[in-house]
């Protein structure tokens, strides 16, 4: 079926297109709602070069870290990292190049690469080393620094349901960059927890609508818990 | 004596209104939410994506797909949106947060905050640090009054690189609240049985000092 139908079958069909050099988006936060299986894939294929825009990096076994050990990422563009220790060894040798970008600045790099805005100003990061080499401008009183945004050759999302025309719903705090990202990629690939039939979602609770998806699988998840925090049962 | 964490936590608490929206960073800032004062309401923000967030899970409640800033498990609160992560920035940026709590390395006397890196060392990333500095009217920053060592962490002028230029006006230690003004730090509170003296040889900066100078109050 062709039309708006964005599904495919395999792992292999979804990556397919991505080569060395090209830059990737990634959506997730620390390790909630990462697309863990497009991940995996990009390993199998053994893409080298890239570069990746992602909040964090993963840890040593999982995420994005699985990436690190065969040099498949050439730069990182992220907020927050540092989380695994092949991560640490590559960036201390200068084997990897870490642009730290403030996560908010990152969440709008990527919303306005995705709307077509090409750049924009925020106070974030003025006087700070983020500022360095931008255009600085003052509104209002307020200093403000140039921001350009950001547009990905792929894009990789994780959702937790989807219709086959590549409408989204995601799940709790796993929605975080994943909308963002969707929207910025060239090629955005989406996989889902669950694919039901055009009709099923309310259009009113669509949280991305399907223009931005060009492949959408179905998956299964790990995902693991980077932080287990509980409370004992009887203080409820 | 020295505020202990909890103390400092609770200090701050004391600054939460009915109705407010605040955003705590990891560390003791977090520990503010466990002195909440009976009988007001205030909504945490995780900048994740979660306003409105509640405490930890029990062991059965457990959701990967629900986590903090901190990348830790938590629940809910009754009330609670999620929305992604260009929404949670709107809200912090737009300056939509009545109180953000945030730990810090360095403040100096013309509200600078230096609080992400230490040249030479693991460089880990100002996460969402920057964006609430810049768009937060209402920061207290929460911090040691001095190194270990007895050097001073309120400076003239911040040695570390900065996480945000001009935006600190409120600095809570272990020994001192105080005010940034006119460049200077001024002297509010002090910490139970800690003396203006020992205050200003910890600080650095410029102190202004009034003529009465309460102990905070628990």
């Amino acid at each position: 079926m062709a039309g708006f139908d964005k599904v495919v079958s395999s792992y292999e069909e979804a990556m397919a297109g991505l080569e060395d050099n090209m830059t990737v988006i990634a959506g997730g936060f620390g390790l909630c709602g990462i697309p863990e299986n497009l991940i995996s894939e990009i390993k199998r294929k053994g893409t080298k070069g890239l570069t990746v825009v992602s909040n964090n990096c993963g840890v040593d076994d999982f995420g994005l870290g699985i990436l690190l050990p065969d040099r498949q990422i050439k730069k990182i563009v992220a907020s927050y990292v540092g989380e695994n220790a092949e991560f640490e060894r590559q960036m201390m040798a200068g084997e990897l190049e870490v642009e730290l970008t403030p996560q908010g600045t990152l969440a709008e790099k990527m919303r306005a690469g995705g709307a077509g805005i090409p750049a924009f100003y925020t106070a974030t990061g003025y006087g700070t080393p983020v500022a360095e080499g931008k255009e600085e401008r003052e509104f209002n009183g307020r200093k403000y620094i140039l921001e350009p945004a950001i547009t990905g050759d792929f894009a990789i999302v994780k959702a937790w349901k989807a219709d086959r025309y590549g409408n989204l719903v995601f799940r709790k705090t796993a929605r975080n960059f994943n909308p963002l990202a969707a929207t910025a990629g060239k090629i955005t690939v989406v996989e889902v927890e669950e694919i039901v039939e055009v009709g099923e979602l309310d259009p009113d609770q669509i949280h991305t609508p399907g223009i931005y998806v060009n492949r959408l699988i179905l998956g299964s998840f790990e995902k693991r818990i980077e932080q287990r925090t509980v409370r004992p049962a009887h203080s409820a | 004596m020295a505020l202990s964490r909890e103390q400092i936590a609770q200090r701050v608490a004391q600054e939460l209104k009915d109705g407010y929206y605040v955003n705590l960073g990891i560390g003791i800032p977090t520990l503010v939410a466990n002195y909440v004062p009976e009988d007001i309401e205030v909504m945490l923000q995780s900048e994740n994506g979660l306003l409105g967030m509640g405490q930890f899970p029990t062991e059965d409640e457990i959701d990967a797909d629900l986590i903090n800033a901190g990348k830790q498990t938590v629940t809910m609160a009754t009330g609670a949106s999620i929305f992604d992560s260009a929404e949670s920035f709107a809200m912090i940026r737009g300056g939509h947060v009545d109180l953000t709590v945030l730990g810090a390395f360095e403040v100096d006397s013309m509200g600078n905050i230096a609080s992400y890196m230490i040249p030479g060392k693991l460089i880990k990333g100002m996460g969402g640090a920057m964006d609430l500095v810049a768009g937060a009217d209402n920061i207290i920053v929460t911090m040691t009054h001095a190194s270990k060592h007895g050097v001073s962490k309120l400076l003239n002028q911040c040695t570390l690189p900065l996480t945000g230029k001009g935006c600190i006006k409120k600095v809570l230690t272990d020994l001192a609240f105080m005010e940034i003004k006119e460049g200077k730090f001024h002297l509010l509170e002090r910490a139970p049985g800690v003396s203006i003296d020992d205050i200003v040889k910890l600080t650095e900066g410029e102190l202004v000092i009034p003529d009465h100078v309460p102990e905070m109050l628990f």
